[in-house]
């Protein structure tokens, strides 16, 4: 009994971890461009990649 | 450097003016890595820029630049990295996706289900007394708000049907989930032995992976939503009487100001010519590529390219007045009859909710009867209606379109929305565009002319073509080199528009041209010194697999004709060659008519055209179809865009459609059947939460796998 006390609260801690990265992700426009972003890794960034 | 410093340094580089403004441009030719990186680093060079980001889905770009920057700056420095782009109407007309609302309550459902069904599991495994209701409990912790939040959706679409007294899918389902819900609570406080949890959540994610599904093609169909607003230029360089010139947005232009356009600017109003003779590309207007000569005192459109010179033009109508608008508005009245068709989906519930919803008050009604008590009577009421709750239905139209678009979109065809193919299917007559749709739309050289030229007239002919960007010649240039012949070496190669092209080929004038006496059709001249001058014949030849593609049309009981808005004469050559009926001279009017009429003698319409003179057609019919080389208005009319040459795409569209439709209703068959079997137990009182998860999850990957049939596209037939 008491290792179901901390595994559950461990067991949902992560899941909720999980659920708020998606969170964060969705609201910094991680998702507003899928074709872009799996373009972007084949742009060459040449000296002025720090735009 | 930290970031902090770094931006430190930018605002002490411009102390002035550290404002920066936001602004949004089209960019409709990136399609590559290759070509974000040119975009953003063109962009990002012009001083006075803080950054650009490209978003390849939407092909546009944002840029964060200080006001001292200009849009037509913009423009130019996109220009000078190989890119046409437009200002896009507004930020805010940006298109909403369909799928991100859908997104969170998609991911609150996966997690609650997911923990919420490990608890389950070991409640089913034996677990009872103190444990057992923990468990119940931290479900509900879990259960009741995940599902107040994933059940948004349906219970908001459920709600804004019964207010208007209808009814769709998303009643059973709210209905369902909230009593079910409900009666878990009860349970819950009560010590029970069951709560439905799982099964309401499970439910709402199986059903909400459906909608995200059905979004996500919409979303794809999206990006070209605003195309019409944003071909119509959204300014021009407005001349006053002085000499001085200002930029004017499109919509503070007023009639009686002179713009002048650039050669490669859209005009941004109807006038007529008032200096400067130019050649202009209507085919935003009519679809097709050759453009047209204007010179002074000539009428000119709205949304029209200037391919050449400079123009003045006073400005007689603007914004609403244009023919353009004139157009958009007809689109618009053509496009809600389509709106108000039933998708199969809400067809099936229609029938479907009625149904379940008696047999559940049914069970209510003989439970009573049979002296069982509300308590009893009432749970396993609410067992009917979670295990009738259309779980597999939710997916059974989704899972099959999505997969049918998927395969369709390996063979160059793409498909809008889930709709259109189900609009596709019950297609029984085509009405079919001329140029640029039965044709290619760009003049094609005679055959047997190129053949009967010498070695060394080809080489000459090839070698000025290529220094010309008019339709004639890049025609030609195009078949020759496709005959393998090499330009021959010229000097002195000059391009007088209008006239032709001349140069020097050792010591001998040469010249490539219009003809000194006008033929009938399009023709080219070629002079070689004082040798007798050769005339080459044009022509807008047809599509490769037409005659295929037609016959196999008909054999899918779909008969064609033509109906285009050119000239009888080119319209009865092409009749004459595919064999098919035709009408020429149709206004944009008349063949929206065309359809009106034929839809009211009981046909199902699908038109094919390219033009924005076929977009009001393509925005009636029951379903369309445009070429991907058609105008952005006609592709974003049409249901479907195909990109190859070749005419097959029309009737694999429609084969694909029709299959996918006979999955979609052995889809209804088999999760109509798991009800069959399963509603009896439900009406038994014998269903436990275990049999319901079990039920629901087989019957969801049964319908998903007879979907993903539609995805070997070989074993196509008719």
């Amino acid at each position: 009994m008491t290792s179901i006390a901390v595994l559950i609260p461990i067991a949902l801690g992560m899941g909720l971890i999980g659920l708020a990265a998606f969170f964060w992700a969705l609201r910094q426009g991680q998702f507003v461009d899928l074709d872009g972003a799996a373009a972007r890794i084949l742009i060459d960034e040449g000296e002025d990649a720090a735009s | 450097m930290t970031r902090a410093a770094r931006r430190d340094a930018d605002t002490l580089a411009q102390p002035e003016d550290a404002r920066l403004v936001h602004t949004a441009l089209a960019v409709p030719a990136m399609h590559c890595a290759g070509c974000m990186g040119k975009v953003e680093r063109g962009l990002a060079a012009l001083p006075g820029v803080a950054q650009a980001r490209a978003n390849l889905t939407a092909r546009s770009v944002g840029v964060d630049h200080t006001d001292a920057v200009t849009v037509p700056d913009l423009v130019a420095a996109l220009a000078r990295a190989g890119f046409a782009a437009q200002p896009r109407a507004s930020v805010l007309a940006e298109p909403v996706s369909a799928v991100r609302p859908l997104l969170a309550p998609l991911a609150v459902a996966a997690f609650a289900c997911m923990n919420v069904m490990l608890l389950s599991v070991s409640v089913w495994s034996g677990a009872d007394g103190a444990t057992r209701d923990l468990f119940h409990w931290l479900s509900a912790l879990i259960g009741v708000p995940a599902i107040a939040y994933a059940g948004r959706p349906f219970f908001a679409s459920a709600w804004s049907a019964l207010r208007h007294g209808r009814t769709n899918m998303d009643v059973p389902i709210s209905i369902g989930v909230t009593l079910a819900t409900g009666l878990s609570f009860y349970e819950t406080v009560m010590h029970g032995a069951e709560a439905w949890f799982d099964g309401t959540l499970m439910l709402l994610l199986f059903l909400l992976a459906g909608r995200a599904l059905d979004a996500m093609m919409r979303d794809r169909a999206r990006a070209g939503v605003d195309a019409l607003l944003r071909q119509a230029a959204p300014g021009a360089m407005v001349m006053a009487d002085d000499g001085a010139t200002a930029w004017y947005a499109a919509t503070d232009l007023v009639p009686g100001m002179v713009m002048r356009v650039a050669a490669g600017e859209r005009l941004a109003a109807d006038g007529v010519v008032l200096r400067g003779s130019s050649r202009l590309d209507r085919s935003l207007l009519t679809g097709e590529s050759a453009a047209v000569p204007a010179g002074e005192g000539d009428r000119v459109l709205a949304g029209t390219l200037n391919t050449e010179a400079p123009l003045d033009v006073r400005v007689l109508a603007t914004g609403e007045d244009t023919a353009l608008a004139d157009i958009a508005r007809l689109m618009e009245a053509a496009g809600q009859s389509r709106s108000r068709y039933v998708r199969i989906a809400d067809r099936a519930s229609r029938l479907y909710a009625p149904a379940v919803h008696s047999l559940a008050a049914l069970t209510f009604a003989g439970w009573m009867l049979a002296g069982a008590g509300i308590y009893k009577a009432l749970v396993i009421a609410i067992a009917v209606l979670i295990i009738t709750c259309p779980c597999a239905l939710g997916l059974a139209v989704p899972v099959a379109q999505v997969v049918a678009a998927g395969a369709l979109m390996k063979r160059g065809i793409l498909v809008k929305d889930g709709s259109a193919l189900e609009r596709l299917a019950e297609v029984d007559r085509m009405l079919i565009d001329k140029t640029g749709t039965l044709t290619e739309g760009r003049p094609v050289p005679d055959a047997a002319t190129l053949a009967a030229l010498r070695a060394d007239e080809a080489a000459v002919a090839l070698a000025l073509a290529s220094h010309s960007r008019h339709p004639l010649s890049l025609g030609l240039a195009e078949a020759l080199a496709a005959r393998g012949v090499r330009a021959a070496e010229l000097s002195d190669v000059h391009e007088t528009p209008g006239r032709g092209l001349s140069a020097q080929w050792h010591d001998v004038p040469v010249s490539l041209g219009r003809p000194a006496a006008a033929s009938g059709g399009m023709a080219a001249a070629l002079a070689i010194g004082t040798a007798p001058v050769r005339l080459i014949g044009f022509a807008d030849a047809l599509r490769p697999d037409c005659a295929d593609a037609l016959a196999e049309l008909a054999r899918q009981g779909i008969p064609a004709s033509i109906l285009s808005g050119d000239g009888v004469a080119a319209v009865a050559t092409v009749a004459h060659q595919t064999g098919l009926t035709a009408q020429a001279n149709a206004s944009p009017q008349d063949k929206h008519e065309a359809i009106g009429r034929l839809s009211a003698a009981g046909h199902r319409v699908l038109m094919v055209g390219d033009g924005l003179n076929d977009g009001p057609a393509l925005a009636a019919a029951h379903a369309s179809i445009a070429p991907g080389s058609a105008s952005d208005v006609g592709r974003q009319a049409a249901d479907v865009v195909f990109t190859g040459a070749s005419l097959r795409a029309l009737p694999r569209s429609v084969a694909m459609a029709r299959r996918t439709m006979r999955v979609v209703r052995q889809n209804f068959t088999l999760a109509i059947g798991y009800n069959l079997l399963a509603v009896p137990l439900a009406m038994a009182g014998l269903v436990t939460p275990l049999i319901a998860a079990v039920a629901m999850s087989t019957s969801s990957l049964v319908v998903v796998a007879n979907s993903l049939r539609l995805s070997f596209i070989d074993g196509e037939r008719a």
